[in-house]
């Protein structure tokens, strides 16, 4: 890197240099493209004459892109549920205000069109602060890659969920994972009257990267988990400990449980949605319209944000979700750039016309 | 970048306490107390010789350097940050992290100050282990020790050609006459040798000096740094006082020539020496530039408080939308919240530390850097390299580079400056009859065609010389110094260092110097009068014998060492033939007895056959050349022209040759063919001498006791010196007082300025009434033969002689003696006995000298006046010399209205200024106020119509003494303001200074000083930028300034090329670094809003570290060094473009805000792009940062790319570079580290967002949004914009002959909007002028002086000529030559000198 700094330096001693070894008596500068600063060179002059076709050709491919993109981003289907609770007449009002553990409500929806293609399922948090710079902070990767001394040490970022007040260490520390979302969902398709539960899959919802490298449970042969996470507690907030967050795949609990993954990623912006689920089973590639009912595990609280929780169904492109904005950004500027071109050709025929008048 | 000087103070005044208080050192030898413990020597407070000028040592590196980075005030604000930053509260990043930036900044520069210092160690080291002779009383020898282990007391011993260690005392020299001669060029660049003596009473000691039988003590000045001033006294152990003074004293870092060895006691040592004491370090000035660019720190200082503010406030705000803490606010300990009000005061701080980057932290270093390049690029141009002095442009000043584009006045010294500073005998006078030197005229004016074509003749001659020097060796020297004298614009006016050379340049002075060719006329009245030799050996007030007089004198009358050509340095000190006076003596009586018989003729009859000898040699070297001489084809023209007796001077190069086959027809003596070189002390000193050379007075050998001079007729004459009184400013002259040997009279021979001489002449006794008419009327004719030289730009010099009785003499010396030993007042008693001595003389004659322009300078004052510097010129030569070659040098025009003020009352001054200032202003109304403003419409407008004269303003010293000390500064400036050129004369160096000072600090300009003597040292360092030239006149000068050219002419391409490009370029740079920084860093804060102003950074922190460290600081160096934005054959050719660096067009208020707006709106696109395309989603901090620091990167890459003007391959390579570094580094980093960084972490961001196309169509995107104003605005600007700059850079892209053509088209239209063209009906009757005129006579006091005889119609032809040919000054005088029989009608000749330079009329009062 400093070699980088010093060029003009070494440059400058290493001819010193030379000259010295090559016992060059006099002080002649060497008369070299560099040193005469004769380089060859491209000198563009900025006219309009020279970037006319630029714009257009701009403007064309923007406006090809956006199109595009429009077209992606509207084949994809997106449909979105709040259940926050808030106003009497939601279904999860009394589960929003009393704040009893795991308490249950329903959601009822209907899909007017069939989604076609995967669909996966988020839930959505609003003016949700992921990305405070203190609670981002509050949290120890050292323990959750899984290494030993700082399960049981866990760092000084963590405070104040760093030790219970037993000095405990807790595992895993840190107000992000204290905060852990904890609301469940089960869907439901309504078919003519009969519930048909619809499958979701929580594998692979968190990064690879994350599941396999960056999280690990800490090892420790010939033990089971919760022998490995003995003399740590769980996080305040939560109702389970760390190494039984999923009762039903044994292979995901402790760091590497998905959907710990997924929360421990911190979203970029207050508001924001984490994938909770993809769709498998029947429905892995379609949806049929019709009603369908969420049953919502709620524990979760967000009133006092004051926030909202919701859950989004949606297929993916190859750009990811819906979004709009790329392709009518492409669309608007290419226009604009080609609007550009050609008020630029008048004038500067205008222009053109003027000097040649003149001379 | 150490100066020495102030810790060798320090240490100084440490020392000072330790020691003696009085002011006086004693030094007593070390001999008696060798063995002695250390205690007990006496000298053991002085410094010993070891010298150290390095800052640091391996321990005191670090905390020292560190002391001294943290001097810069931008440093102690980063490292406060950084230390903010661990206070858990308020931090922004992890504790550690803010502390890099800061390090790599501080260990960057460290590592440069650890560099620059280990080579001053080397060096250090190498000087001090040099070796030098000591005597030790063991061996009663002396042995050879290292430089490091001289102390003070000891005896030292120094040879031929060796340096002398320490400052001695000189005590012996194995000269008989104990001088020794030391050359200077080391301490100040005077390449001339100096006479040391040795010390009163040790001088003819006849046996060895031995050191152990000295026994004196040597009482003398504590150290200090001037190096001209020495005095003590040696006191012997009877109590008896020998004085010394600096004649007696050889300078550590001098080295010893023509002397066999020198031996003396060391009295100071080491850092307390003269020369060290002297060595001070550049100098740190801060650029206009600089000063500029710390105001808007400020302001982003401004910028960064208010963000600060806005997220302070914002977060209360933030927190109260919170009525319980939410699940993401971490908690304190105790499970409590902040406050609001005190998380917004934290926050403050906390927004500091993550915005802190808005004020650039490496924008110093990259400027240090990018400095650094450029100085690189001035000082290897290799068309400022001056091949005959193998000197480059030495920029001693680092960081003022870029003023060097800013200059908008020009200071300059005239002699050496503007002129050659060489010499040349042009003319004289003699008792009253002015001899013109039409020969010599012819020659020199031949000279200046063979100069023009030298340019395709440099390469073959040099290639020659080469060869010669292989084949022929010694032999051959004679034929290359023909060679020399066909080019004599090559020939070095430098000797070479190296002695051995066998090609080494021996004489100072060229062939242009040296060879004078004599005035027939003059020549033969000599002849004559040295035939009468027997009636001037008797008596000495004949009549005719005042010529030999004239040139006795000036073969005497000054400090002139000759040395012989074939051994260097081999000083003559004995006449050729051992017995003097005798021996000539009767020499000289057959001699005058052969020609009184008539055969002077045949005398020189043999002189012409010597000619042919000389002619043989030119064809020898015609042959050589394999080409037709222009020397050949001047030889021809002369010899038809002058059909005298003396041809053979006007081919033969040293007229030496021919007096030593003179002598050999007569005597029979041989010279060994030895050439004799005079080695001068100034210049015109070995003009005079080669010009009574040309007389045949050929001065021979010169020595403090005898000076030996050889006769036209042969004969040799030693004079006895009894006393040189040397020339000093305040006399402004010189004496020699000799005894003539054939009249054994004691004679005073003077020379000087014709002011004080003409004031010395004795005042005839009214007892005889005819002399009295005949000396003033001599010496009336002398000063008006005075006043033509002067107006025709010679210098001038007037001889004087007297004889005193040898009573008065001795009266005279004794108390001169006591004034030389004297200790105190001793220098106002040396001028009080010199000028009791230099009274009643009698007027010989004076000489005109010719200072010759220097090559290229009227070429390059019109293109810096053409690029708007106002160039004033600042000599203490008098005016009408001044005048002069202000018009040869086209910094006056022909048809300038000149202001000539000259008046020692204040009341006279002021109404003079005012009258003039007002009637300037009335031919001045149209004239903007502002010249810088240029009128860019080249293409539309027709020619400006604003037309009014140009003025000149000239002042004198003794006016400006009134101007500063009556207050008018002012109202001068504002004549001066209106005037084209103002000139300057009998200026002192303080009133230089002054002037320079008065411009820059009221008009608050960029001035520029250069000069080439010690008298402008003061006004170089007064200006904002010095410039010296490494000429003649010594190194102080350069030592003083800040770039050293070698040639005035260099400074056109230094200022219009180097300083438009260094100006451009940096001050391009910086805005761009402050448009980075900002744009980056508002990235930052805009993502404030949207993390609930927390002070979290979207980008991981080490990108951002690396972002500006490494991805985007290259490219910008690159662009500050290299980029031209006009090409510099372009520069050159249209000299206007160097107003835009006048009116600071690439860095102003403006500019900087354009950019700053920039800036957000770019962060604005690149922050929301990204924002609205990931908005809704489930991106993750740091995903979402990865984008947008890569939109941001190309923004910033792609934003230079627009202001990259030149595209090499350099610049793509940095380019390409950068961005293939980003990807890499970027990739590589989220590849490992996997937990290195907390909290962000980025393991494999880069590589998932680099696997989403998403995140290319951002990319695309991005940019193209954020650049497209800035870009629309350059198409905009390079299409339709009239600026001079856009216009030269599209001219520069077109062919050669179309851009010819066009150029030509817009010089006549710039320079008739620039300078004003002479409007018919105003210029040419100049009667309304004198209207104006004479309306202000009535009320002022001094009276008009118009020039009525000048020829309308000559005018015209003047006006229309255009570049008037440098020499126009000579033919003028030729032509007043042509006429020179009548030298008895002064008048016409005075109008014909006045039609040169009283263009319109002076204002002169007394």
């Amino acid at each position: 890197m400093l070699i980088v700094f010093f060029l003009p330096h070494l440059l400058y001693f290493s001819s010193y240099w030379s000259k010295i070894l090559k016992m060059k008596k006099d002080n002649k500068p060497d008369n070299t493209a560099f040193t005469q600063q004769r380089l060859p060179a491209w000198q563009p002059v900025l006219s309009v004459g020279i970037v006319l076709p630029l714009f257009f050709i701009i403007g064309l491919a923007f406006i090809g892109i956006g199109i595009g993109l429009l077209i992606t981003s509207n084949n994809i289907q997106e449909f979105e549920e709040e259940y926050t609770g808030i106003g009497d007449n939601s279904n999860c009002y009394i589960c929003a205000n009393n704040a009893t553990a795991n308490c249950k409500c329903t959601l009822n929806f209907t899909i007017a069109q069939p989604i076609q293609g995967s669909v996966f399922m988020y839930y959505g948090l609003t003016n949700y602060y992921q990305n405070h710079q203190k609670y981002l902070s509050s949290r120890d990767d050292q323990q959750l890659a899984g290494e030993t001394y700082y399960l049981k040490n866990p760092s000084q970022s963590c405070k104040p969920y760093q030790m219970d007040i037993n000095n405990n260490p807790i595992a895993p520390c840190g107000s992000i994972a204290n905060s852990f979302f904890n609301d469940a969902f089960a869907l439901y398709y309504n078919n003519q009257g009969f519930l048909d539960e619809v499958k979701l899959d929580g594998s692979a919802i968190a990064w690879w990267t994350d599941h396999n490298v960056k999280f690990s449970n800490p090892s420790q042969t010939g033990s089971n988990l919760s022998q490995i996470f003995e003399g740590t507690v769980k996080p305040i907030n939560w109702s389970k400990p760390v190494y039984n967050l999923d009762v039903n795949n044994p292979d995901n609990n402790g760091f590497i449980n998905e959907d710990f993954l997924v929360w421990m990623r911190t979203a970029a912006l207050p508001d924001f949605r984490k994938l909770y689920r993809r769709i498998s089973g029947n429905y892995s590639s379609f949806m049929p319209s019709g009603n369908y009912t969420l049953e919502i595990t709620y524990n979760y609280p967000v009133k006092d944000l004051p926030g909202k929780k919701k859950v989004i169904f949606s297929t993916v492109s190859w750009m990811g979700g819906k979004n709009q904005f790329l392709g009518i950004a492409y669309l608007v500027f290419g226009s604009l750039c080609f609007v550009m071109g050609f008020i630029l050709l008048i004038v500067y025929a205008k222009y053109q016309n003027v000097e040649d008048n003149d001379d | 970048m150490t100066s020495v000087a102030p810790e060798s103070l320090a240490a100084g005044v440490f020392r000072r306490i330790g020691a003696k208080e009085d002011k006086l050192r004693t030094v007593l030898p070390n001999l008696p107390f060798e063995g002695h413990r250390k205690k007990e020597r006496p000298n053991r407070d002085y410094d010993t010789n070891i010298i150290k000028t390095t800052k640091y040592t391996l321990l005191s590196f670090l905390p020292k350097n560190l002391f001294e980075q943290f001097h810069r005030f931008a440093n102690i604000y980063f490292v406060g940050l950084a230390a903010l930053n661990f206070v858990p509260v308020v931090n922004a990043f992890q504790p550690g992290f803010s502390l890099i930036p800061i390090c790599v900044i501080l260990a960057i520069t460290a590592i440069k100050d650890a560099w620059e210092d280990f080579r001053r160690y080397t060096a250090d080291k190498e000087i001090n282990n040099m070796s030098c002779l000591i005597y030790t009383s063991t061996l009663k020898d002396y042995v050879e020790k290292c430089w490091k282990d001289v102390r003070v007391g000891d005896f030292v011993k120094v040879v031929c050609n060796e340096i002398i260690p320490a400052d001695i005392l000189l005590l012996h020299s194995s000269d008989q006459n104990g001088i020794c001669y030391i050359e200077t060029a080391n301490l100040d660049g005077e390449t001339n040798l100096k006479q040391r003596e040795v010390v009163r009473s040790f001088s003819r000691v006849e046996t060895p000096f031995q050191p152990e039988y000295f026994s004196g003590k040597i009482i003398c000045e504590k150290p200090n740094n001037d190096l001209n001033r020495f005095k003590g006294y040696l006191e012997t152990p009877n109590s008896k006082k020998i004085g010394f003074n600096k004649e007696n004293l050889l300078l550590r870092g001098c080295t010893i020539r023509n002397t066999g060895e020198a031996s003396g006691i060391v009295v100071y040592a080491g850092h307390e020496t003269k020369a060290m004491l002297n060595n001070s370090g550049p100098r740190y000035k801060r650029s206009k530039l600089e000063r500029r660019l710390n105001i808007d720190i400020f302001f982003c200082v401004g910028l960064l408080v208010v963000m600060c503010l806005i997220g302070a406030i914002g977060n209360g705000i933030w927190q109260t939308q919170f009525p319980e803490l939410p699940l993401f606010e971490v908690p304190d300990e105790n499970g409590n919240s902040t406050p609001p009000a005190l998380a917004g005061f934290y926050m403050f701080l906390t927004m500091i530390i993550l915005l802190q980057i808005l004020i650039p932290i490496s924008l110093y270093v990259t400027i240090e850097f990018v400095k650094l390049g450029q100085v690189f690029f001035i000082s290897n141009d290799l068309s400022l390299y001056d091949e005959h002095t193998d000197s480059r442009v030495q920029c001693r000043a680092l960081n003022i580079t870029e003023d060097l584009g800013q200059i908008q006045y020009i200071f300059s010294d005239k002699t050496g400056t503007l002129t050659e500073n060489k010499m040349v005998f042009r003319r004289c006078t003699i008792m009253g009859t002015e001899f013109c030197h039409q020969e010599n005229a012819l020659r020199l004016a031949a000279h200046g065609e063979a100069d023009s074509d030298e340019e395709d003749r440099a390469a073959p001659h040099r290639e020659l010389r080469g060869r010669l020097k292989q084949n022929h060796g010694k032999q051959n020297q004679k034929n290359l110094r023909r060679c020399h004298s066909a080019r004599a614009y090559y020939t070095g006016q430098r000797r070479k260092k190296s002695v051995g050379l066998v090609d080494s340049e021996v004489a100072f002075s060229s062939p242009l110097e040296t060879d004078v060719t004599p005035d027939k006329k003059l020549l033969k009245i000599v002849r004559e009068a040295s035939a009468q030799m027997d009636t001037w050996c008797m008596d000495g007030q004949a009549s005719d014998s005042s010529y030999i007089d004239f040139f006795l004198a000036l073969a005497i009358c000054n400090t002139v060492i000759v040395s012989t050509a074939t051994e260097p340095r081999q000083r003559v000190t004995e006449p050729p033939m051992l017995k003097p006076s005798t021996y000539s003596l009767e020499k000289l009586h057959y001699l005058l007895q052969k020609l009184k018989t008539g055969k002077i003729s045949q005398a020189w009859t043999s002189n012409q056959s010597n000619s042919d000898q000389s002619s043989g040699t030119k064809k020898a070297q015609a042959i050589a050349d394999g080409t037709e001489l222009p020397e050949g084809s001047w030889c021809e023209v002369e010899s038809n022209g002058a059909s005298g007796g003396c041809i053979e001077k006007s081919c033969s190069s040293r007229i030496s040759m021919e007096s030593k086959d003179d002598t050999q027809g007569i005597t029979g003596e041989d010279h060994v063919g030895s050439e004799l070189c005079y080695e001068a002390e100034s210049p015109d000193e070995a003009a005079l001498v080669h010009a009574a050379k040309a007389y045949n007075f050929t001065l021979l050998s010169r020595t403090s006791e005898q000076v030996t001079v050889r006769l036209p007729q042969g004969a040799i004459l030693t004079f006895e010196v009894l006393r040189t009184l040397a020339f000093d400013a305040a006399r402004k002259r010189m004496s020699v007082v000799v005894r003539h040997p054939l009249t054994k009279k004691i004679v005073v021979y003077t020379k000087g300025a014709d002011s004080v001489i003409m004031d010395l002449l004795e005042t005839p006794s009214r007892e005889y009434p005819e002399e009295e008419k005949k000396m003033k009327r001599t010496a009336a004719k002398t000063q008006k033969h005075l006043d033509w030289y002067a107006k025709d730009g010679l210098r001038t010099l007037c001889i004087a002689k007297k004889v005193i009785s040898e009573d008065a003499y001795e009266q005279w010396s004794s108390v001169r003696l006591e004034a030389e030993t004297a200790i105190d007042n001793k220098d106002e008693m040396l001028l009080e006995t010199a000028l009791n001595l230099e009274t009643n003389l009698t007027l010989l004659g004076a000489t005109g000298i010719e200072d010759r322009l220097q090559e290229g300078v009227p070429d390059t004052i019109e293109a810096l006046r053409e690029a708007g510097i106002q160039i004033w010129v600042l000599t203490g030569d008098k005016q009408e010399t001044a005048i002069n070659i202000a018009h040869s040098c086209k910094l006056l025009d022909q048809k300038d209205i000149i202001y000539t003020i000259n008046t020692d009352s204040k009341e006279t001054c002021e109404s003079i200024l005012d009258c003039t200032l007002e009637e300037v202003l009335q031919y001045a109304p149209a004239r903007p106020a502002s010249t810088g403003v240029l009128n860019a419409n080249i293409g539309f407008t027709s020619p400006p119509v604003a037309n009014c004269p140009t003025f000149g303003l000239v002042i004198d010293g003794r006016t400006l003494g009134v101007v500063f000390q009556g207050e008018l500064q002012m109202k001068f400036l504002e004549l001066a303001k209106h005037c084209r050129a103002v000139l300057c004369c009998r200026a002192a160096p303080l009133q230089k200074s002054q002037i320079v000072k008065l411009v820059r600090d009221k008009l608050k300009v960029m001035t520029l000083s250069i000069g080439d003597g010690a008298n402008d040292v003061n006004m170089i360092q007064a200006a904002d930028i010095g410039v010296g030239i490494s000429g003649q006149e010594g190194m102080q000068a350069v030592m003083a300034s800040d770039f050293a050219i070698s040639r005035f002419e260099y400074l056109k391409k230094l200022l219009l090329v180097h300083g438009h490009w260094c100006y451009t370029r940096l001050a391009k740079m910086i805005i761009y670094f402050f448009y980075k920084n900002v744009a980056y860093v508002n990235l930052l804060f805009w993502y404030q809003f949207f993390c609930g102003f927390s002070g979290e950074s979207m980008i991981d922190y080490w990108m951002m570290i690396f972002f500006n460290l490494f991805f985007t600081s290259v490219p910008p160096i690159v662009f500050g060094i290299l980029d031209k934005d006009i090409s510099a054959e372009m520069l050159l050719d249209l000299p206007q473009l160097y107003k835009s660096g006048q009116n600071s067009e690439g860095y102003k208020w403006s500019t900087f805000w354009i950019a700053m707006l920039d800036a957000f709106y770019q962060s604005l696109v690149c922050f929301f792009v990204p924002y609205f395309t990931y908005k809704d989603s489930d991106i993750d901090v740091f995903s979402f940062g990865t984008p947008i620091n890569t939109v941001a990167f190309f923004t910033i890459l792609l934003h230079l790319a627009i202001e990259i003007k030149t595209w090499t391959l350099v610049h793509w390579a940095t380019m390409a570079g950068s961005i293939l570094f980003y990807f890499v580094v970027s990739l590589v980093y989220c590849a490992t580290c996997v937990t290195c960084n907390a909290p962000s972490n980025p393991y494999f961001i880069m590589e998932l967002q680099m696997a989403d196309p998403v995140f290319y169509l951002v990319c695309f995107i991005t940019p193209v949004i954020a650049l497209l104003p800035r870009y629309l605005f350059r198409i905009m600007q390079g299409t339709f914009s009239q600026a001079l700059v856009i216009e030269a850079r599209k001219l520069d892209k077109l062919d050669k002959h179309k851009k010819e053509k066009v150029l030509r088209q817009w010089k006549t239209t710039l320079r008739a909007s620039d300078t004003t063209s002479p409007r018919s009906d105003m210029l040419s009757p100049l009667s309304p002028r004198y209207i104006t005129a004479n309306t202000f006579n009535q009320e002022a006091s001094f009276s008009l002086e118009t020039d009525n005889t000048r020829h309308p119609g000559k005018w015209k032809v003047n006006g229309a000529d255009g570049p008037q040919p440098p020499q126009s000054g000579q033919m003028e005088s030729e032509h007043n030559c042509t006429s020179d029989g009548n030298a008895d009608t002064p008048k016409d000749h005075s109008d014909a000198f006045c039609l040169g330079h009283q263009r319109s009329f002076s204002i002169m009062t007394i």
